[in-house]
This record gives C-alpha cells, structure tokens and sequence, in this order.
C-alpha cells in the first residue's frame, strides 16, 4: 500500500503541530498493514489533534461540525435541531417498537388462543397523523428560513469576487476585479463579523458536471456547464480550509481536491498583486524556458508575459506559490513536478495531463525552469 | 381428488429427463414457475453485485490504496448500482408479485401468461446484455469496457466526447430492454388484480400485499417511461447527432437530472413497497392478530404513491435550483414521511397486544421495522435542503439510501423467502440456520451501514475510488469493509440453507404458518391451475373464516358477508 | 393432499369484472403517454434556446393530414360499431378507409420532412429545435407506423373475410390504440403548432 506524504510548508496559518503529528502517524507504515494498533492509534491521534489544530475543527479538517463561515454556521445550527427532532422520534418509537417485542412474545404456556384482533382505532389513528403533520410543519419551516438566509443574502458591495471554472480534474480560478488567474488553490480574505468582506463565487464549467464542497465553509453547490450557479462565503479565521469535488466527474474525481487558503487582508492584497504580475521579468532564457514554448506545453497553459497561452490546463505563472500540484494530489516539490511530466499517471492515473515523453535532461531543465515561475 | 403439482417431487425427478424439465421452465408461461425465475435470477445477480460491492470495500478499507485503478473502481460503483436495482430488486418485485398475486386473489394464473414469459426473457437479456460489456465495449480514456458513469448516468459525462467507445451504450440499451420488460409486468400485474380477483374479492378486501402491489404497477407504467424517454434522447444525442443534453449547442445538462430523477425517486418506492407488501402480510401472521388499519394502510400506500411523484428535485438540492424550488421540495419530501410514518405505527399496532412468534420471517420483519425506522430519520434530515447541501452526494447519503434497500427492502425480502419458501417448494427450510443467516446479517449489516454515515459527516464524498488519509476517514471505511464479512457469511448461510432445504428438507404442508389468505388454502407447491375449485371469499382474512367459523372476520368489516 | 376448502355455493352473487384487454391497453397508454410526456416537456423547454439554425417559424401547419388522422378515429370508431353488429362488409369498408386516412397522414409528414431536410435545412443534428421536433414528431410517428401494421393485419384478415362478430373485443381493444394515437397528434399538434410558433 501506498502512502503518499502531506508536508505542507511551515508559515502564518499552516496546519498546526497537532495536524502534522497525526500526518505522521498516517504515513507509518503499520506492522499488518492497517491492523487495530494503527486505528487506535488514528483515533487517539485525531483526538488530540483535535484539541491542537489551530483552525478549531473538532473531528476532522472536513467535517459538519466546525463551521468556519456563515453559510456552514447556518446549516449546522440547522442541523443540530433537525437532529435533535430526529432522535426524540427515534427514542419514542424505538421505545415502543422494543416494548412490544418484548411484552407481547408469545410464551410457551398458554392457552393456545388466538389473541384479540383489533381492526384499528380512529383516535389513535388521527393522533399519529396530526402529530407528524405537525412535525413536518415545524422542521419545513425551520429549513426555509435557512434556504432564505443562504441562497438570498445581502452581501456588501466589495465582496471578494471569483469566477470558479470546474475542468476534469482541476480548479481554475479568476479574480476578474483583480487580474488575477490561478489554479487548485483559492485565496480569499478573511471576513470580520464586525465588517464582513465574504468572496462570492461564480461556478462556471468547462465539461462535465462538477461540485465545490468545503465543508467547512458551507454547503456543496454544483457546477454545471452552461448553468452558472453562485455561491457565497465569509471565513471568519485564516487558515487552510480542505474539500474535494463532490459531483463525479471522471476517472480523477477522486483527486479532484479543494484547498482554501483564508488569508487575513493584508496577506490576501499581498497574494492578489503578486498573482496579477506576469512571470517574474529578467527570468535566463534557460533551456528549460525554451523548451516550454517549444513543446506541446503552451498548447494546454498559460504563463503570462510568455508565449505560453494555452487555457486547457492550469495557469502556470505563479506555480511555485501553491503547496501542492494536480490539484492536491501530490505536494509542490521538484521530484514531484519532474515525476508529474514524466508520467502523470503514476501521481494521477487517468487525468489529462499527457505524458511529454522527454530525455532526462530535458525533464531536469524543464522541472527548474518551473521552479523559478514563484 | 387428485392433485398435479409442479413441485420438484421425488417421482417428477425421477421420470422425466433432464432436457424435458429445463423445456418446461424455459417455455413456461405459469405464473408460479416464471415468479421462481425471477427470483432465482435476482438472487444470482445479488451475488454479482455483492462481488463488485466487496471490491470497492477492499479498495476503500485503507487510504490511497491500489487493489483496483480507478478506472476499474468506477465501472464498479456503476454496475453495483445499476445492477442491484435494475437487476436483482426489479426482478425480485416482478417475481413475488408474479407467484403471489393470482394465488392471493383466488387466480388460475396472470391475465397476460405469454406476456408474462416475455417479460421476464425481456429482463434476463438485460442484465445478460448489461454484463456483456465487460467483454464488448469500451468507455472513458479507452480504460475499461462496463460502464463507469454512474448508475444516474449524467450528462453531458454520458456525451460521446466524454464516453467514447460503448460502455455507456451498454448501460442505456440493457437499461431499455429491461424497462420494457418492467412494463408488460405491470399491464399484467394492473389487469390481473382488476379483471381476474375471485367471487367475493372486492377491492376492499384484498391481502394488503396485493393493493400494494397494485400501486406498485400503477407507478411503473408511470415512471419507468419517463427513463425510457431520458435513454432514446441520450442514444439520439449519441449516434443521430442530437443535442438533447449537448451543453455546447444551449442544450441542458440539468434536463437529464430532472427526467433521471422523475423515475429515479418513484423507482425507490416501486422497491419499498413490495417490502411493505412483505411485512403487512407476515406481521400479523406471526403476531396473531389482524393488520391494524386495512383502509388506512392502504390509503396510505396509494398516498405515497402520489407524493412519491413530486419529490424528485430533493436529488438536485446542490444543483443551483431557485430557493423556491428547493423549498417546494422540501415541503413534498417531508410531507411523505408523513403516511410511511403511519405505516411503521401501524405494524406497530399490529404486533400490539397480539402473540409474536419469532420464526425467522419475523425476526427480518422486526429488525426491518427497526431500521426503517432509521433510514426514515438519516431521510428526513436528508429532506432538509440545507442539510442536504452539506450531506448530499456524501457517505451519508450512501449509508441512508442503503439503509433503506439492504436494512428495509432486503431484509423484508429474506423474510418473504423464508415465509413463503414452504408454500413454493412443498419444504420447510432449516429453522437454526434461519436465525444464524439473520444474526449474522444483521451484526454484518449495522457494522457496515451504522459506521458509515460517519464518513458522510466527515465530508468524504462519494463514488471516489480512494481518498486522503488524515481526514479522520480511515477508521470508519474499515469498519465498514469488516462489517462485510459478515454479510457475506450469511449470504453463504442463506444460499446453503435453500439448497439443502430444497433437496431434503421436511415436507411442508400447505398451511406451515397457520396463516389467512388464499394461497395457503392449496397444496404446497400449487398445482398449475391454482384451485381445484375457485375461491368465493367474504372477508380480507378467508381462512380465518373457515378456521374461526364462531367468529368469522365478515361480522366485522364494513359490507358484511357477501 | 390437505388443503383447506374455501368455495362456498356462489348461489346468485354477482361478479362482473371488467375485460383484462381493455384494461392492458389502458395501462399501456398511460405508460406510453408518460413517454410523450417527457419530449413534450423537452420541446417545450428548448423553444427559443436554440443557438443557431432555423426556428419553428419555417413550420407549415399541416392541417390536411390532421383532418385525415382525426377522421381515422370516427371511421375505426364505425368499424368496430359495425363489427359488433356483425356487419362485416361495413366493417371492412371503414377500416380500410382508416387505414387509408393514417398512410396519408404518414405520406404527409413524410412530404414535410422531406421539404425541411432539402430546402430549410433542418435535420435531427441541426440545432435543438431540430433534435426535438424530430424526435417528437418522429416518435408520434413511429407509434402511428406500428398502429398502420396492426391496422393492416387485421384489414387483412378482414379482407379473407376471417373477421367476424366474436373477434369486436380484440379489434375494440385495437382501436383504443389507434385512439390514442390521435389524441397524442392532438397534443403534439397544440404543442408544435400552435403554442410553439
């Protein structure tokens, strides 16, 4: 089995020692290969975790229960009433069910008749329909508002906005109001209840159907070729928030991973302008540049202020700034950008990216002229 | 008075060869021996569909595993899915709805025999066809030959630019085949239970199973079309150049969401019913008593069946719709919690005061109640579209909806095998190896699907063929793969208790359980023609007429005798 | 064998039920109708959508062939009145007549298409108003051709003189078919012609 290694950089709002302990954890190889030692271990490992990570999640980076933006924070809250409703119903007539198991057995001694047949009873029967009714009234209410309140917001007017086009199997970003493209990893601002900046996202596609869920920020929302859809969110910390595509969409749904990196302002300005300049300017014109615009390369990316300009693939120009490749599939590091060319299907089997069939050298050069596109 | 049977008796097996009994079954046009067909197939096709299912559960037991590619991960959840409904419960509802019905109503056999044989072949060349992909096309990225779309097969993955080759022409056209064949099953089933009932079977007072079993073809002929429909636009779109869900050309890819969905969602209560058919008979068999609330438990089928026609969007919560529509769909999802609530109260009711006997039967019945009990819950918080934003497309649906197909349907079809195995075969099974077969499902059952609503509020996804290790996901799919195990082990138990019990079990007589409708007033097994004379019946419950003269059901009904 | 004698003299109890072939051919139709259901909403929601290419303005109303299908209903109708009167030269006469109506409706759309393929262009791979106009107006067709082979099997028979007086129910049962196959003309008509122009 393999198992493949999460080190993600140590900087503001990375994964705390908490997270990166459990990571290790992950990765040892287990004496039977995944026997109860190691799961025992992960559970405690989680718990501790848990009490140690620094975004404040409770379980796990993406689960229900550590909401991180008001979207989420709504439908948690929700959640908690529909669940507590679910379980008082599930107490009640579980009760009942485990009561007339028990006390109507038919026991071995007795007179061999036939009990009375009841044909039914109208009270009893209209009781336990205008109490569900009821129910269902109560709980149909309870959801609308949270519809209203998630899909009709009044959201300000300098919301951050990002244009989300779902490919098979990647994300690709544009910040219209800032000039900015990316791939994989989403930056947006942290977002001040006191003075709330949220980024409003716009979920476009360019195949197939796609969907955008972090849990933790909020619900899941399709993106759907020629049927835009617009979601919203509004972090209240800075951190990584993690995800995955929800919708299958191929053979590499499965990597298909969602990174949100939610900066404080300052940190976000930062990132846009540096995201907005083309690649850095006095670059060598090493072979390995050369070798970019002279291979099949430029056909599927972009490296703005180059030749390359091709929209199939991801936007390479700022490359060097994500912490990881093939949208999360694997981290940004120099082995894995020359294994990445070389043969994509040993990180991702099945994506789209084609092998380019080139000599060593040709890879080491091209892998360093990727290294210096920060 | 001398009976015929068609049962395997010892004096049959010995005369006739082997050519001429296979003859028999393969031109058979009785209703009895084309229900066995069905049946016997669906239970092969389980087995299949289990095998695929014990694959994705190895891949997924640990993060980042490599016990299949993906490619191969995904042509499995596909033929799991497609599979598992279309060829093994579809089957299974035709096939005691096939044996049973013209028993229940004091039939000679279905209105339609031939279209019945046809029906069925219609079926079995299907999944034949279905299976043939393996061998005969080709699918996404030349990968893999079944099909790997998914069982709702969406558009525009469905296009040939994004499935070439033919694995997803596989999938469409057995999927036709089969839905014709579901068709002429329930015009049969609809004219059988209108024109054929016996003298004195009003619709009133038919077995419960047979009124459910009736709404049951009502919604076939109603919803299995509009997929009809779905697949001709998808081979149009396929082979004449359509642009039915070709985003390119302004066509919409939500278009098939919503045609898939309109017989998506009634498909899974043409699947529930039946079960619900299943314990409103066997229930009170085995607790001695009447079923509570005759017209309203029919009310209430008839009911679901309506509002089971206007839920489907709660499958498209995530997909933009207005926050008008989505919540018009809650309003009509929660609503049907509300008559199949009444239904659980009213099985409730019906064990209420009576003397239960746990045979096998009942014990699937009971652990039935029980879990349906809470896959109507994980469906009513599914209903809720804010909690199906998060939840939607997750584990926790996976574990829900299988909740409700292994935990309700499949549980209420083991009980229905061995209720009425004695009546099909003349034999009784083995009692001991019954309730092994149940605990071991059911200690199988709840490891699996219990733990993995776990994942789903962890926010793993589904149909992924691995997943990331240190998002707290690793322990829950493992126990979920062990839990298996022992499902498989019952499987095994079932399928060995049948086969001994066929062949040497006791002789069963034709009234095992004491019970009260029609079919166990005839030999086990039936003669081909049924009766040696045709019923005339005065109440819902015949037998207890004949078997409680002093206190016949007809003093109590609504219409009296006659 | 034990089994457990449940008949009891019937002695004057009324049962009448009705015909399990006419109420086979209901459950057919309505599955057949939810089929046509579904492009009826297809054509209805792809009205106007279309990116390029002809739109249904190019369609001439085809009211000849319409009055034809309709007046097939009132003739089959006839055929089968006079079939359970035993009148089989009439019966005969109105169900060629029936037949006859239903291949001039089918020559007729026959003729349209041909025009919108060679003049106008338009063909099931055009755009979407091509896809759902074809495939709807095709599927109608197509349930027409099937109704014209069954029709003419029994104009055969008719014809050999085999069809008498105690086959009306089969030939009734028929005729519903043929029935419905209008009505669906009427719907699509409405739909193509009239709503969607």
């Amino acid at each position: 089995m393999r198992r493949d290694g999460h080190r993600p950089r140590r900087g503001a709002g990375e994964p705390s020692w908490g997270l990166m302990w459990l990571e290790r954890q992950a990765k040892q190889p287990s004496p039977s290969g995944g026997g109860p030692e190691q799961t025992g271990e992960g559970l405690v490992g989680l718990s501790v975790a848990a009490a140690l990570a620094g975004p404040g999640y409770v379980l796990s980076p993406t689960d229900l229960f550590s909401p991180a933006s008001s979207p989420a924070q709504s439908v948690y809250e929700l959640s908690v009433f529909v669940v507590a409703v679910a379980l008082a119903i599930f107490v009640v007539v579980f009760g009942l069910l485990a009561y007339a198991v028990l006390r109507f057995r038919h026991r071995g001694a007795d007179d061999g008749r036939e009990p009375p047949q009841v044909y039914g009873s109208t009270q009893i029967e209209l009781a336990w329909t205008i109490i569900p009714v009821i129910i269902v009234i109560v709980l149909f209410l309870s959801s609308a508002r949270v519809i209203a309140a998630v899909q009709r917001p009044t959201l300000p007017e300098d919301a951050v906005r990002v244009t989300v086009i779902g490919h098979q199997f990647w994300w690709e970003y544009r910040y219209p109001g800032l000039n900015v493209v990316t791939a994989n990893e989403l930056h947006v601002p942290v977002s001040d209840p006191a003075h709330p900046r949220p980024t409003i996202l716009t979920l476009l596609s360019a195949d197939t159907d796609h969907s955008f869920w972090v849990p933790r920020l909020a619900g899941k929302t399709d993106l759907i070729p020629n049927f835009p859809n617009t979601m919203w969110i509004d972090p209240h910390r800075t951190g990584l928030y993690e995800g995955q595509c929800a919708q299958y969409c191929g053979t590499q749904h499965a990597k298909m991973l969602l990174r949100v990196y939610v900066d404080s302002r300052e940190e976000f300005d930062r990132w846009a302008r540096e995201q907005a300049r083309p690649a850095s300017p006095g670059a060598a014109v090493s072979r390995g540049r050369r070798l970019f615009e002279t291979t099949a390369c430029i056909n599927c990316h972009t490296v703005a202020g180059t030749a390359a300009n091709g929209r199939f693939g991801p936007d390479l120009t700022h490359l060097m700034s994500r912490e990881t490749i093939a949208s999360g599939a694997a981290p940004n590091t120099r082995q894995n950008l020359r294994l990445w060319i070389e043969n994509p299907d040993a990180i991702k089997p099945g994506s789209l990216m084609p092998a380019m069939q080139l000599e060593r050298q040709e890879l080491d050069d091209l892998t360093g002229y990727l290294l210096t596109l920060r | 008075m001398s009976t015929e049977s068609v049962g395997w008796t010892p004096t049959e097996l010995a005369a006739r060869p082997l050519v001429d009994r296979l003859h028999g079954w393969v031109t058979t046009v009785d209703h009895k021996r084309l229900g066995i067909l069905y049946i016997l197939y669906a239970i092969v096709f389980l087995v299949v569909g289990g095998v695929e299912a014990v694959v994705m559960r190895i891949q997924l037991a640990q993060p980042h595993n490599d016990f299949v590619s993906p490619q191969v991960f995904n042509q499995m959840f596909t033929m799991h899915g497609t599979t598992m409904i279309f060829f093994v419960a579809m089957p299974i509802v035709f096939g005691f709805a096939n044996y049973l019905v013209p028993l229940m109503i004091g039939a000679r056999d279905m209105a339609f025999p031939r279209l019945n044989a046809f029906s069925f072949w219609l079926t079995a060349f299907g999944g034949l066809l279905l299976y043939f992909s393996f061998v005969g096309g080709y699918g996404l990225y030349g990968a893999g030959t079944a099909p790997d779309v998914g069982w709702f097969a969406y558009a525009p993955l469905t296009s040939k630019t994004f499935s070439p080759g033919h694995s997803t022409d596989f999938w469409t056209l057995s999927l036709l085949v089969a839905g014709i064949g579901s068709i002429g099953g329930a015009v049969n089933l609809i004219a059988t239970i209108l024109c054929l009932r016996c003298p004195g079977m009003t619709l009133g007072r038919m077995p419960l199973l047979v009124w459910l079993n009736l709404t049951v073809a009502g919604l076939v002929l109603l919803v299995i079309s509009p997929l009809t429909a779905a697949q001709m636009m998808l081979m149009i779109d396929r082979y004449l150049g359509g642009h039915f869900f070709d985003t390119q050309a302004g066509g919409s890819a939500v278009i098939w969401m919503h045609f898939f969905w309109v017989f998506g969602h009634p498909e899974v209560y043409v699947l529930v019913i039946p079960a619900f058919a299943f314990a409103s008979e066997i229930i009170p068999v085995f607790s001695r008593k009447a079923i509570f609330g005759y017209p309203v438990m029919v009310a209430a089928t008839v009911g679901i069946g309506f509002i089971s026609m206007a839920v489907w969007a709660h499958h498209l919560f995530t997909i933009g719709m207005s926050a008008a529509a989505n919540t018009f769909f809650v309003l009509s999802t929660m609503a049907i919690a509300v008559p199949t609530g009444i239904k659980i109260f009213n099985w409730l009711a019906t064990m209420w005061g009576g003397k239960i006997h746990f045979r096998t039967p009942m014990l699937f019945c009971v652990a039935f109640l029980f879990q349906f009990l809470i896959a109507g819950l994980t469906g009513v918080m599914l209903a809720s579209a804010p909690l199906d934003w998060q939840l939607g497309g997750s584990y926790f649906v996976v574990a829900h909806f299988h909740y409700v197909i292994v935990g309700g349907i499949l549980f209420c079809l083991f009980a229905a095998f061995y209720y009425w195995f004695p009546k099909m075969s003349g034999r009784m099974y083995l009692e001991r190896l019954g309730k092994l077969h149940f605990w071991l499902f059911v200690v199988g059952f709840h490891l699996t699907f219990d733990f993995m609503h776990i994942p789903g509020l962890l926010g793993m996804p589904r149909r992924i063929y691995t997943y990331e290790p240190g998002r707290g996901w690793d322990v829950w799919n493992l126990i979920v793969t062990v839990g298996v195990v022992f499902q498989v082990v019952g499987i095994l138990v079932f399928v060995g208790n049948l086969l001994w019990s066929l062949l040497h079990g006791e002789r069963a007589g034709s009234d095992p359980w004491d019970a009260w409708t029609l079919e166990w007033s005839t030999t086990s097994p039936p003669p081909e023609y049924n009766f040696a004379t045709v019923p005339v019946v005065k109440s819902r419950r015949p037998l207890w007429d004949v078997k409680h003269p002093e206190d016949p059901d007809w003093r109590y009904e609504p219409g009296g005798a006659g | 064998m034990s089994t457990t004698a449940v008949a009891a003299p019937a002695g004057g109890l009324r049962w009448e039920l009705p015909s399990p072939g006419k109420v086979g051919m209901f459950a057919l139709i309505a599955a057949e109708s939810a089929i046509f259901v579904i492009f009826v909403v297809a054509y209805l929601f792809y009205l106007g959508k279309s990116l390029t290419g002809p739109t249904p303005a190019i369609l001439h109303t085809p009211v000849l062939i319409t009055v034809c299908l309709l007046s097939s209903s009132l003739t089959i109708h006839a055929a089968v009145a006079a079939l359970r009167k035993g009148k089989g030269g009439l019966f005969a006469g109105a169900w060629l007549l029936t037949f006859v109506l239903g291949a001039i409706f089918l020559g007729g759309t026959a003729r349209e298409w041909g025009h919108l393929i060679r003049v106008e262009g338009l063909w099931i791979d055009t755009n979407l108003f091509g896809t759902t106009y074809y495939s709807l107006v095709g599927l109608h067709a197509f349930h027409v051709t099937a109704g014209l082979l069954l029709l003419g099997t029994v104009a055969v028979f008719a014809l050999l003189g085999k069809v008498r007086r105690e086959h009306a129910e089969p030939v009734d049962i028929l005729s519903l078919y043929w029935h419905f196959v209008d009505v669906v003309w009427v719907v699509v008509f409405t739909v193509v012609y009239v709503i969607g122009r």
